[in-house]
Protein backbone atom coordinates (compact mmCIF):
# COMPACT_ATOMS: atom_id res chain seq x y z
CA UNK A 1 0.00 0.00 0.00
CA UNK A 2 1.67 3.18 -1.18
CA UNK A 3 -1.00 5.57 0.04
CA UNK A 4 0.49 8.78 1.40
CA UNK A 5 1.01 8.98 5.12
CA UNK A 6 0.91 12.74 5.23
CA UNK A 7 -1.81 14.33 7.26
CA UNK A 8 -0.98 17.86 6.12
CA UNK A 9 -4.06 19.98 5.54
CA UNK A 10 -6.52 17.09 5.95
CA UNK A 11 -10.08 17.46 4.72
CA UNK A 12 -11.70 15.61 7.57
CA UNK A 13 -11.05 14.29 11.03
CA UNK A 14 -9.08 11.08 11.47
CA UNK A 15 -8.03 9.42 14.71
CA UNK A 16 -4.35 9.89 13.85
CA UNK A 17 -4.92 13.61 14.45
CA UNK A 18 -5.84 12.94 18.08
CA UNK A 19 -2.25 12.95 19.29
CA UNK A 20 -1.85 16.50 18.02
CA UNK A 21 -4.95 17.60 19.91
CA UNK A 22 -3.63 15.96 23.05
CA UNK A 23 -0.61 18.24 22.88
CA UNK A 24 -2.10 21.35 21.27
CA UNK A 25 -5.20 21.85 23.41
CA UNK A 26 -3.48 21.96 26.82
CA UNK A 27 -0.81 24.18 25.32
CA UNK A 28 -3.41 26.50 23.81
CA UNK A 29 -5.18 26.70 27.17
CA UNK A 30 -1.92 27.73 28.79
CA UNK A 31 -1.30 30.35 26.10
CA UNK A 32 -4.76 31.83 26.32
CA UNK A 33 -4.76 31.98 30.12
CA UNK A 34 -3.27 35.49 30.46
CA UNK A 35 -5.76 36.83 27.94
CA UNK A 36 -8.72 35.19 29.68
CA UNK A 37 -7.34 36.58 32.92
CA UNK A 38 -7.18 40.15 31.67
CA UNK A 39 -10.76 39.96 30.42
CA UNK A 40 -11.96 38.60 33.75
CA UNK A 41 -9.90 41.06 35.74
CA UNK A 42 -11.30 44.03 33.84
CA UNK A 43 -14.84 43.15 34.92
CA UNK A 44 -14.12 42.35 38.57
CA UNK A 45 -15.80 44.50 41.22
CA UNK A 46 -13.63 45.90 43.99
CA UNK A 47 -14.22 43.12 46.52
CA UNK A 48 -13.17 40.46 44.00
CA UNK A 49 -9.99 42.39 43.15
CA UNK A 50 -9.20 42.33 46.88
CA UNK A 51 -10.32 38.76 47.35
CA UNK A 52 -8.09 36.40 49.27
CA UNK A 53 -7.24 33.82 48.10
CA UNK A 54 -7.26 35.55 44.71
CA UNK A 55 -9.84 34.34 42.23
CA UNK A 56 -9.08 33.87 38.58
CA UNK A 57 -12.59 34.16 37.18
CA UNK A 58 -15.03 36.98 37.76
CA UNK A 59 -18.24 36.09 39.65
CA UNK A 60 -20.26 39.30 39.53
CA UNK A 61 -19.09 41.20 36.45
CA UNK A 62 -19.44 44.99 36.55
CA UNK A 63 -18.44 47.99 34.45
CA UNK A 64 -17.11 49.74 37.56
CA UNK A 65 -13.51 49.68 36.32
CA UNK A 66 -14.49 51.20 32.99
CA UNK A 67 -16.29 54.12 34.62
CA UNK A 68 -13.44 54.57 37.12
CA UNK A 69 -10.97 54.78 34.26
CA UNK A 70 -13.08 57.39 32.48
CA UNK A 71 -13.43 59.47 35.64
CA UNK A 72 -9.72 59.31 36.40
CA UNK A 73 -8.88 60.41 32.88
CA UNK A 74 -11.32 63.30 33.00
CA UNK A 75 -10.03 64.41 36.37
CA UNK A 76 -6.45 64.63 35.09
CA UNK A 77 -6.97 67.75 32.97
CA UNK A 78 -6.68 66.21 29.55
CA UNK A 79 -9.83 64.30 28.60
CA UNK A 80 -9.49 60.74 27.45
CA UNK A 81 -11.07 61.73 24.15
CA UNK A 82 -7.96 63.79 23.36
CA UNK A 83 -5.71 60.70 23.57
CA UNK A 84 -8.24 58.68 21.59
CA UNK A 85 -8.36 61.40 18.94
CA UNK A 86 -4.55 61.54 18.70
CA UNK A 87 -4.33 57.78 18.42
CA UNK A 88 -7.00 57.61 15.74
CA UNK A 89 -5.38 60.32 13.63
CA UNK A 90 -1.92 58.83 13.94
CA UNK A 91 -3.10 55.26 13.35
CA UNK A 92 -5.21 56.13 10.32
CA UNK A 93 -2.40 58.17 8.77
CA UNK A 94 0.26 55.53 9.35
CA UNK A 95 -1.84 52.63 8.09
CA UNK A 96 -2.98 54.47 4.96
CA UNK A 97 0.34 56.08 4.04
CA UNK A 98 2.49 53.07 4.83
CA UNK A 99 0.29 50.83 2.66
CA UNK A 100 0.40 53.43 -0.10
CA UNK A 101 4.18 53.79 -0.18
CA UNK A 102 4.83 50.05 0.24
CA UNK A 103 2.52 49.09 -2.61
CA UNK A 104 3.97 51.80 -4.87
CA UNK A 105 7.51 50.66 -4.14
CA UNK A 106 6.53 46.99 -4.30
CA UNK A 107 4.96 47.45 -7.72
CA UNK A 108 8.06 48.86 -9.38
CA UNK A 109 10.44 46.56 -7.52
CA UNK A 110 8.47 43.59 -8.78
CA UNK A 111 7.36 44.56 -12.26
CA UNK A 112 9.74 47.20 -13.61
CA UNK A 113 13.25 46.97 -14.95
CA UNK A 114 15.56 49.72 -13.78
CA UNK A 115 18.99 50.32 -12.40
CA UNK A 116 19.59 49.55 -8.75
CA UNK A 117 16.43 47.46 -8.39
CA UNK A 118 18.08 44.37 -6.92
CA UNK A 119 20.33 46.39 -4.65
CA UNK A 120 17.34 48.25 -3.23
CA UNK A 121 15.47 45.03 -2.58
CA UNK A 122 18.53 43.45 -1.00
CA UNK A 123 18.97 46.44 1.31
CA UNK A 124 15.32 46.21 2.26
CA UNK A 125 15.74 42.50 3.01
CA UNK A 126 18.69 43.28 5.24
CA UNK A 127 16.53 45.87 7.00
CA UNK A 128 13.95 43.19 7.85
CA UNK A 129 16.01 42.57 10.94
CA UNK A 130 16.05 46.25 11.84
CA UNK A 131 15.05 46.84 15.44
CA UNK A 132 14.03 50.51 15.84
CA UNK A 133 14.84 50.57 19.52
CA UNK A 134 18.50 49.92 18.73
CA UNK A 135 18.81 53.35 17.15
CA UNK A 136 16.39 55.31 19.30
CA UNK A 137 19.02 57.95 20.03
CA UNK A 138 19.91 58.87 16.42
CA UNK A 139 16.21 58.77 15.56
CA UNK A 140 15.55 61.18 18.37
CA UNK A 141 18.33 63.45 17.06
CA UNK A 142 16.97 63.23 13.50
CA UNK A 143 13.51 64.23 14.66
CA UNK A 144 14.77 67.23 16.61
CA UNK A 145 17.07 68.22 13.74
CA UNK A 146 14.07 68.26 11.39
CA UNK A 147 12.15 70.31 13.95
CA UNK A 148 9.36 67.76 14.02
CA UNK A 149 9.32 67.12 17.73
CA UNK A 150 5.98 67.65 19.38
CA UNK A 151 4.03 67.43 16.12
CA UNK A 152 1.96 64.71 14.52
CA UNK A 153 4.77 64.22 11.99
CA UNK A 154 6.95 62.82 14.77
CA UNK A 155 4.29 60.19 15.43
CA UNK A 156 3.69 59.33 11.80
CA UNK A 157 6.81 59.64 9.65
CA UNK A 158 9.21 57.34 11.54
CA UNK A 159 6.79 54.42 11.25
CA UNK A 160 5.95 54.67 7.57
CA UNK A 161 8.83 52.78 6.00
CA UNK A 162 8.15 49.18 7.04
CA UNK A 163 10.63 46.72 5.51
CA UNK A 164 8.39 43.73 6.32
CA UNK A 165 5.40 45.38 4.66
CA UNK A 166 7.30 46.16 1.48
CA UNK A 167 8.80 42.68 1.42
CA UNK A 168 5.43 40.91 1.70
CA UNK A 169 3.77 43.21 -0.85
CA UNK A 170 6.59 42.76 -3.36
CA UNK A 171 6.55 38.97 -3.00
CA UNK A 172 2.80 39.00 -3.55
CA UNK A 173 2.99 41.17 -6.66
CA UNK A 174 5.64 38.79 -8.07
CA UNK A 175 2.96 36.18 -8.72
CA UNK A 176 0.76 38.47 -10.82
CA UNK A 177 1.41 37.38 -14.43
CA UNK A 178 3.43 39.84 -16.50
CA UNK A 179 1.11 39.24 -19.43
CA UNK A 180 -1.65 41.09 -17.60
CA UNK A 181 0.51 44.18 -17.39
CA UNK A 182 1.71 43.85 -20.99
CA UNK A 183 -1.90 43.69 -22.16
CA UNK A 184 -2.64 46.89 -20.25
CA UNK A 185 0.38 48.58 -21.80
CA UNK A 186 -0.87 47.66 -25.28
CA UNK A 187 -4.21 49.19 -24.37
CA UNK A 188 -2.31 52.39 -23.64
CA UNK A 189 -2.33 52.35 -19.85
CA UNK A 190 0.44 54.29 -18.12
CA UNK A 191 2.29 53.20 -14.99
CA UNK A 192 -0.03 55.03 -12.63
CA UNK A 193 -3.08 53.54 -14.27
CA UNK A 194 -1.59 50.04 -14.12
CA UNK A 195 -0.76 50.52 -10.44
CA UNK A 196 -4.20 51.85 -9.59
CA UNK A 197 -6.45 49.73 -11.82
CA UNK A 198 -4.62 46.39 -12.06
CA UNK A 199 -2.12 45.93 -9.26
CA UNK A 200 -4.06 47.34 -6.32
CA UNK A 201 -7.28 45.36 -6.92
CA UNK A 202 -5.28 42.14 -7.33
CA UNK A 203 -3.20 42.43 -4.17
CA UNK A 204 -5.96 42.99 -1.61
CA UNK A 205 -4.64 40.20 0.66
CA UNK A 206 -1.17 41.77 0.72
CA UNK A 207 -2.70 45.19 1.38
CA UNK A 208 -4.69 43.76 4.27
CA UNK A 209 -1.55 42.18 5.71
CA UNK A 210 0.58 45.31 5.35
CA UNK A 211 -2.25 47.29 6.93
CA UNK A 212 -2.57 44.96 9.90
CA UNK A 213 1.19 44.98 10.52
CA UNK A 214 1.24 48.78 10.30
CA UNK A 215 -1.73 48.94 12.64
CA UNK A 216 -0.02 46.76 15.23
CA UNK A 217 3.16 48.80 15.00
CA UNK A 218 1.46 52.16 15.43
CA UNK A 219 -1.42 51.35 17.79
CA UNK A 220 0.90 49.93 20.45
CA UNK A 221 3.72 52.38 19.80
CA UNK A 222 5.20 54.07 22.84
CA UNK A 223 8.51 55.20 21.41
CA UNK A 224 7.21 58.25 19.56
CA UNK A 225 5.15 59.54 22.50
CA UNK A 226 7.94 58.99 24.99
CA UNK A 227 10.87 60.35 23.00
CA UNK A 228 9.61 62.79 20.39
CA UNK A 229 6.69 64.43 22.15
CA UNK A 230 6.90 66.83 25.06
CA UNK A 231 3.37 68.20 25.46
CA UNK A 232 0.98 65.90 27.23
CA UNK A 233 -1.92 66.65 24.89
CA UNK A 234 0.00 65.42 21.84
CA UNK A 235 0.54 61.94 23.25
CA UNK A 236 -1.34 58.82 22.24
CA UNK A 237 -3.70 56.43 23.95
CA UNK A 238 -1.01 53.74 24.11
CA UNK A 239 1.19 56.10 26.09
CA UNK A 240 -1.59 57.14 28.44
CA UNK A 241 -2.65 53.55 29.06
CA UNK A 242 0.94 52.58 29.69
CA UNK A 243 1.54 55.30 32.28
CA UNK A 244 -1.70 54.27 33.91
CA UNK A 245 -0.55 50.66 34.04
CA UNK A 246 2.95 51.58 35.20
CA UNK A 247 1.70 53.81 38.03
CA UNK A 248 -0.77 51.42 39.56
CA UNK A 249 0.37 49.49 42.54
CA UNK A 250 -2.88 49.71 44.44
CA UNK A 251 -5.50 47.05 44.01
CA UNK A 252 -8.15 49.49 42.78
CA UNK A 253 -5.78 50.48 40.00
CA UNK A 254 -5.41 46.88 38.84
CA UNK A 255 -8.95 46.77 37.57
CA UNK A 256 -8.46 49.97 35.60
CA UNK A 257 -5.11 48.79 34.29
CA UNK A 258 -6.77 45.60 33.10
CA UNK A 259 -9.40 47.68 31.32
CA UNK A 260 -6.63 49.74 29.74
CA UNK A 261 -4.87 46.62 28.46
CA UNK A 262 -8.12 45.29 27.13
CA UNK A 263 -8.82 48.52 25.25
CA UNK A 264 -5.38 48.33 23.63
CA UNK A 265 -5.68 44.65 22.78
CA UNK A 266 -9.22 44.24 21.46
CA UNK A 267 -8.88 46.36 18.27
CA UNK A 268 -5.84 44.29 17.27
CA UNK A 269 -7.70 41.05 17.83
CA UNK A 270 -10.85 42.10 15.98
CA UNK A 271 -8.89 43.38 13.00
CA UNK A 272 -6.89 40.19 12.79
CA UNK A 273 -9.97 37.96 13.00
CA UNK A 274 -11.61 39.90 10.16
CA UNK A 275 -8.54 39.82 7.95
CA UNK A 276 -7.00 36.48 8.93
CA UNK A 277 -7.71 34.58 5.71
CA UNK A 278 -6.12 37.40 3.67
CA UNK A 279 -3.10 37.40 6.00
CA UNK A 280 -2.62 33.65 5.60
CA UNK A 281 -2.90 34.00 1.84
CA UNK A 282 -0.12 36.62 1.84
CA UNK A 283 2.06 34.56 4.14
CA UNK A 284 2.24 31.75 1.57
CA UNK A 285 4.40 34.11 -0.46
CA UNK A 286 6.62 35.17 2.40
CA UNK A 287 9.62 32.99 1.53
CA UNK A 288 13.00 34.67 1.95
CA UNK A 289 15.71 33.30 -0.31
CA UNK B 1 7.63 48.55 -22.59
CA UNK B 2 8.37 51.67 -20.58
CA UNK B 3 7.48 55.03 -21.89
CA UNK B 4 8.95 56.87 -19.01
CA UNK B 5 12.28 55.75 -17.59
CA UNK B 6 11.91 57.94 -14.52
CA UNK B 7 8.65 56.43 -13.35
CA UNK B 8 10.11 53.58 -11.28
CA UNK B 9 12.11 56.05 -9.23
CA UNK B 10 9.06 58.24 -8.74
CA UNK B 11 7.15 55.29 -7.33
CA UNK B 12 10.04 54.39 -5.08
CA UNK B 13 10.80 57.91 -3.92
CA UNK B 14 8.47 58.21 -0.90
CA UNK B 15 9.47 54.82 0.48
CA UNK B 16 13.17 55.35 -0.11
CA UNK B 17 13.10 58.82 1.38
CA UNK B 18 11.50 57.67 4.63
CA UNK B 19 13.54 54.48 4.68
CA UNK B 20 16.76 56.51 4.44
CA UNK B 21 15.65 59.15 6.89
CA UNK B 22 14.52 56.85 9.69
CA UNK B 23 16.45 53.63 9.13
CA UNK B 24 19.65 54.20 7.12
CA UNK B 25 20.66 57.61 8.46
CA UNK B 26 20.04 56.67 12.13
CA UNK B 27 22.21 53.59 11.68
CA UNK B 28 25.00 55.67 10.12
CA UNK B 29 24.62 58.31 12.82
CA UNK B 30 24.88 55.63 15.49
CA UNK B 31 28.13 54.45 13.92
CA UNK B 32 29.49 58.00 13.73
CA UNK B 33 28.41 58.96 17.27
CA UNK B 34 29.93 55.80 18.66
CA UNK B 35 33.35 57.32 17.94
CA UNK B 36 32.55 60.54 19.75
CA UNK B 37 31.90 61.96 23.15
CA UNK B 38 28.47 63.55 22.98
CA UNK B 39 26.26 64.89 25.76
CA UNK B 40 23.52 66.38 23.48
CA UNK B 41 24.41 69.96 24.49
CA UNK B 42 27.93 70.47 23.20
CA UNK B 43 29.10 69.39 19.77
CA UNK B 44 30.19 65.77 19.58
CA UNK B 45 33.98 65.54 19.75
CA UNK B 46 35.88 62.74 18.12
CA UNK B 47 37.56 60.32 20.48
CA UNK B 48 38.33 57.34 18.23
CA UNK B 49 37.74 53.91 19.69
CA UNK B 50 37.64 55.13 23.28
CA UNK B 51 33.95 54.24 23.76
CA UNK B 52 34.57 50.72 22.56
CA UNK B 53 37.71 50.39 24.68
CA UNK B 54 35.77 51.61 27.71
CA UNK B 55 32.99 49.21 26.87
CA UNK B 56 35.38 46.27 26.87
CA UNK B 57 37.60 47.27 29.77
CA UNK B 58 35.78 49.71 32.07
CA UNK B 59 32.09 48.88 31.98
CA UNK B 60 31.88 46.18 34.60
CA UNK B 61 28.10 46.18 34.57
CA UNK B 62 28.08 45.53 30.85
CA UNK B 63 30.53 42.64 31.07
CA UNK B 64 29.20 41.17 34.28
CA UNK B 65 25.46 41.48 33.76
CA UNK B 66 24.28 43.04 30.50
CA UNK B 67 26.20 40.95 28.00
CA UNK B 68 25.64 37.56 29.67
CA UNK B 69 21.96 38.43 30.22
CA UNK B 70 21.52 39.45 26.60
CA UNK B 71 23.22 36.34 25.29
CA UNK B 72 21.25 34.04 27.60
CA UNK B 73 17.95 35.75 26.78
CA UNK B 74 18.66 35.78 23.04
CA UNK B 75 19.81 32.16 22.92
CA UNK B 76 16.74 30.86 24.74
CA UNK B 77 14.07 33.16 23.33
CA UNK B 78 15.46 33.30 19.78
CA UNK B 79 15.99 29.64 18.86
CA UNK B 80 13.50 28.52 21.53
CA UNK B 81 10.70 30.70 20.24
CA UNK B 82 11.60 29.80 16.71
CA UNK B 83 11.55 26.03 17.23
CA UNK B 84 8.33 26.36 19.19
CA UNK B 85 6.75 28.40 16.37
CA UNK B 86 7.79 25.89 13.76
CA UNK B 87 6.69 22.90 15.79
CA UNK B 88 3.30 24.45 16.56
CA UNK B 89 2.85 25.44 12.91
CA UNK B 90 3.64 21.90 11.82
CA UNK B 91 1.25 20.35 14.37
CA UNK B 92 -1.50 22.76 13.36
CA UNK B 93 -1.05 21.84 9.72
CA UNK B 94 -2.02 18.25 10.59
CA UNK B 95 -5.49 19.36 11.73
CA UNK B 96 -8.66 20.17 9.83
CA UNK B 97 -9.37 23.75 8.87
CA UNK B 98 -11.67 25.07 11.61
CA UNK B 99 -9.80 23.84 14.70
CA UNK B 100 -6.56 24.88 13.02
CA UNK B 101 -7.84 28.42 12.58
CA UNK B 102 -9.03 28.71 16.16
CA UNK B 103 -5.81 27.34 17.64
CA UNK B 104 -3.66 29.50 15.33
CA UNK B 105 -5.54 32.55 16.53
CA UNK B 106 -4.91 31.59 20.15
CA UNK B 107 -1.19 31.12 19.54
CA UNK B 108 -0.88 34.31 17.54
CA UNK B 109 -2.87 36.63 19.79
CA UNK B 110 -0.21 37.06 22.54
CA UNK B 111 2.15 38.54 19.95
CA UNK B 112 -0.42 41.24 19.24
CA UNK B 113 -0.15 42.44 22.80
CA UNK B 114 3.46 43.49 22.19
CA UNK B 115 4.44 43.15 25.82
CA UNK B 116 3.48 46.65 26.82
CA UNK B 117 -0.25 46.41 27.33
CA UNK B 118 0.11 43.02 28.93
CA UNK B 119 2.72 44.07 31.49
CA UNK B 120 -0.18 44.49 33.90
CA UNK B 121 -1.17 40.84 33.58
CA UNK B 122 2.25 39.69 34.56
CA UNK B 123 2.68 42.20 37.35
CA UNK B 124 -0.62 41.07 38.85
CA UNK B 125 -0.02 37.35 38.32
CA UNK B 126 3.48 37.49 39.76
CA UNK B 127 2.62 40.04 42.42
CA UNK B 128 4.95 39.75 45.40
CA UNK B 129 2.50 39.29 48.28
CA UNK B 130 0.44 36.28 49.20
CA UNK B 131 -2.50 37.64 47.18
CA UNK B 132 -0.44 37.28 44.00
CA UNK B 133 -1.85 34.52 41.84
CA UNK B 134 1.32 32.51 41.34
CA UNK B 135 2.32 32.87 44.99
CA UNK B 136 -1.14 31.88 46.15
CA UNK B 137 -1.13 28.82 43.92
CA UNK B 138 2.36 27.69 44.93
CA UNK B 139 1.48 28.16 48.60
CA UNK B 140 -1.73 26.18 48.26
CA UNK B 141 0.20 23.35 46.67
CA UNK B 142 2.68 23.52 49.50
CA UNK B 143 5.67 24.21 47.26
CA UNK B 144 6.57 27.40 49.10
CA UNK B 145 5.62 28.67 52.53
CA UNK B 146 6.49 32.35 52.16
CA UNK B 147 5.41 34.49 49.22
CA UNK B 148 8.23 35.24 46.77
CA UNK B 149 8.69 38.81 45.56
CA UNK B 150 9.09 37.52 42.02
CA UNK B 151 9.53 40.78 40.13
CA UNK B 152 12.15 42.23 42.47
CA UNK B 153 14.03 39.00 43.12
CA UNK B 154 17.11 38.73 40.96
CA UNK B 155 16.80 34.94 40.87
CA UNK B 156 13.46 35.05 39.09
CA UNK B 157 13.43 38.14 36.88
CA UNK B 158 15.23 36.54 33.98
CA UNK B 159 13.08 33.41 34.13
CA UNK B 160 9.88 35.46 34.07
CA UNK B 161 11.19 37.61 31.20
CA UNK B 162 11.94 34.47 29.20
CA UNK B 163 8.48 33.01 29.88
CA UNK B 164 6.76 36.24 28.83
CA UNK B 165 8.92 36.56 25.71
CA UNK B 166 8.30 32.95 24.68
CA UNK B 167 4.61 33.37 25.33
CA UNK B 168 4.44 36.23 22.84
CA UNK B 169 6.86 34.80 20.29
CA UNK B 170 4.34 33.26 17.86
CA UNK B 171 4.10 36.26 15.56
CA UNK B 172 4.36 36.91 11.86
CA UNK B 173 7.08 34.28 11.49
CA UNK B 174 4.76 31.66 12.97
CA UNK B 175 2.01 32.57 10.47
CA UNK B 176 4.52 32.45 7.61
CA UNK B 177 5.71 29.00 8.63
CA UNK B 178 2.14 27.75 9.04
CA UNK B 179 1.38 28.93 5.51
CA UNK B 180 4.65 27.34 4.41
CA UNK B 181 3.78 23.89 5.79
CA UNK B 182 0.33 24.06 4.23
CA UNK B 183 1.71 25.01 0.84
CA UNK B 184 4.15 22.16 0.39
CA UNK B 185 3.31 20.45 -2.89
CA UNK B 186 1.02 17.44 -2.17
CA UNK B 187 2.60 15.36 -4.91
CA UNK B 188 5.92 15.48 -3.07
CA UNK B 189 4.33 13.58 -0.19
CA UNK B 190 2.88 11.02 -2.60
CA UNK B 191 6.27 10.57 -4.26
CA UNK B 192 7.82 10.31 -0.82
CA UNK B 193 5.39 7.58 0.22
CA UNK B 194 6.35 5.56 -2.87
CA UNK B 195 10.03 6.08 -2.06
CA UNK B 196 9.50 4.52 1.34
CA UNK B 197 8.72 7.34 3.74
CA UNK B 198 6.70 5.69 6.47
CA UNK B 199 5.90 8.22 9.14
CA UNK B 200 5.33 11.90 9.80
CA UNK B 201 8.77 12.35 11.31
CA UNK B 202 10.52 11.24 8.13
CA UNK B 203 8.15 13.35 6.10
CA UNK B 204 9.01 16.36 8.20
CA UNK B 205 12.75 15.92 7.79
CA UNK B 206 12.95 14.82 4.15
CA UNK B 207 10.07 16.71 2.55
CA UNK B 208 8.47 19.45 4.65
CA UNK B 209 11.56 21.28 5.91
CA UNK B 210 13.51 21.19 2.61
CA UNK B 211 10.46 22.45 0.69
CA UNK B 212 9.80 25.40 2.95
CA UNK B 213 13.30 26.71 3.55
CA UNK B 214 12.41 30.24 2.37
CA UNK B 215 9.61 30.47 4.94
CA UNK B 216 11.93 28.99 7.55
CA UNK B 217 14.42 31.77 6.88
CA UNK B 218 11.75 34.45 7.00
CA UNK B 219 10.53 32.97 10.28
CA UNK B 220 14.08 32.97 11.64
CA UNK B 221 14.61 36.64 10.80
CA UNK B 222 11.28 37.52 12.43
CA UNK B 223 12.24 35.50 15.52
CA UNK B 224 15.49 37.46 15.85
CA UNK B 225 13.71 40.80 15.52
CA UNK B 226 11.09 39.74 18.03
CA UNK B 227 13.73 38.62 20.51
CA UNK B 228 15.57 41.91 20.52
CA UNK B 229 12.45 44.05 20.33
CA UNK B 230 10.96 42.40 23.43
CA UNK B 231 14.20 43.04 25.32
CA UNK B 232 12.64 45.99 27.13
CA UNK B 233 10.17 43.87 29.11
CA UNK B 234 12.58 43.55 32.02
CA UNK B 235 12.19 47.24 32.76
CA UNK B 236 8.44 47.10 32.23
CA UNK B 237 8.00 44.19 34.60
CA UNK B 238 10.19 45.47 37.39
CA UNK B 239 9.23 49.09 36.86
CA UNK B 240 12.77 50.42 37.07
CA UNK B 241 15.83 50.95 34.92
CA UNK B 242 18.30 49.56 35.91
CA UNK B 243 16.43 46.44 36.94
CA UNK B 244 17.02 45.15 40.51
CA UNK B 245 20.66 44.00 40.78
CA UNK B 246 20.85 44.27 36.99
CA UNK B 247 19.31 40.80 36.87
CA UNK B 248 17.01 41.60 33.95
CA UNK B 249 19.24 44.20 32.33
CA UNK B 250 19.57 43.63 28.58
CA UNK B 251 21.56 45.66 26.11
CA UNK B 252 18.53 47.73 25.04
CA UNK B 253 17.97 48.79 28.64
CA UNK B 254 21.64 49.64 28.97
CA UNK B 255 21.36 51.87 25.88
CA UNK B 256 18.38 53.65 27.36
CA UNK B 257 20.16 53.99 30.69
CA UNK B 258 23.21 55.69 29.13
CA UNK B 259 21.34 57.62 26.43
CA UNK B 260 18.30 59.01 28.20
CA UNK B 261 19.16 58.81 31.86
CA UNK B 262 22.88 59.72 31.87
CA UNK B 263 22.90 61.53 28.49
CA UNK B 264 26.13 59.90 27.37
CA UNK B 265 24.96 59.62 23.81
CA UNK B 266 28.33 58.66 22.32
CA UNK B 267 28.69 55.72 24.65
CA UNK B 268 25.05 54.71 24.12
CA UNK B 269 25.65 54.84 20.36
CA UNK B 270 28.59 52.45 20.73
CA UNK B 271 26.23 50.09 22.59
CA UNK B 272 23.70 50.41 19.74
CA UNK B 273 26.38 49.44 17.23
CA UNK B 274 27.26 46.40 19.31
CA UNK B 275 23.57 45.45 19.42
CA UNK B 276 23.21 45.84 15.64
CA UNK B 277 26.28 43.64 15.18
CA UNK B 278 24.82 40.96 17.44
CA UNK B 279 21.54 41.03 15.47
CA UNK B 280 23.47 40.87 12.22
CA UNK B 281 25.48 37.90 13.47
CA UNK B 282 22.28 36.01 14.34
CA UNK B 283 20.78 36.70 10.91
CA UNK B 284 23.99 35.66 9.23
CA UNK B 285 23.91 32.32 11.02
CA UNK B 286 20.27 31.72 10.08
CA UNK B 287 20.99 32.60 6.44
CA UNK B 288 23.80 30.05 6.42
CA UNK B 289 21.40 27.48 7.83
CA UNK B 290 18.43 28.03 5.55
CA UNK B 291 19.72 29.65 2.39
CA UNK B 292 18.89 27.69 -0.74
CA UNK B 293 22.21 28.31 -2.45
Amino acid sequence: MAARVSGVNPKKFHKSQLKFYVFLIPFALFMVLPIVFIINHAFKPLDELYAFPPRFFVYKPTFENFTNLLELANASGIPLSRYVFNSLVVTAAVVFLSVLISTMAGFVLSKKVFKGKFTIFEINNAALMFVPIAVMIPRFLTISFLGMDDTFFAHILPLLAMPVGLFLVKQFIDQIPDSLIEAAVIDGAGDFKIYWKIILPLIKPAIATAAILAFQAVWNNLETSTLFITSENMRTLAFYMNTLVANTNVVVGQGMAAVASLIMFVPNLVLFIILQSMVMNTMSHSGLK
Amino acid sequence: MQKNKKNPYLFLLPYLLLFSLFIVIPIMMAIYLSFTNFNTIERPDFIGFLNYINLLTQDEIFMQYVLPNTVLFALIVGPGGYILSFFLAWCLAQLTKVPRMILALIFYSPSMTQGVAMAVVWTVLFSGNQAGYVNSLLMRWGIITEPIIFLQDSRFIMLIMIIVALWSSMGVGFLAMLAGVLNVDETLYEAGAIDGIRNRMQELIYITIPSMKPQMLFGAVMAIVNTFATGIIGVQLTGSNPTPNYAGQLIVNHIEDYGFIRFEMGYAAALSVVLLLIIYLFSYISKKLFSEA
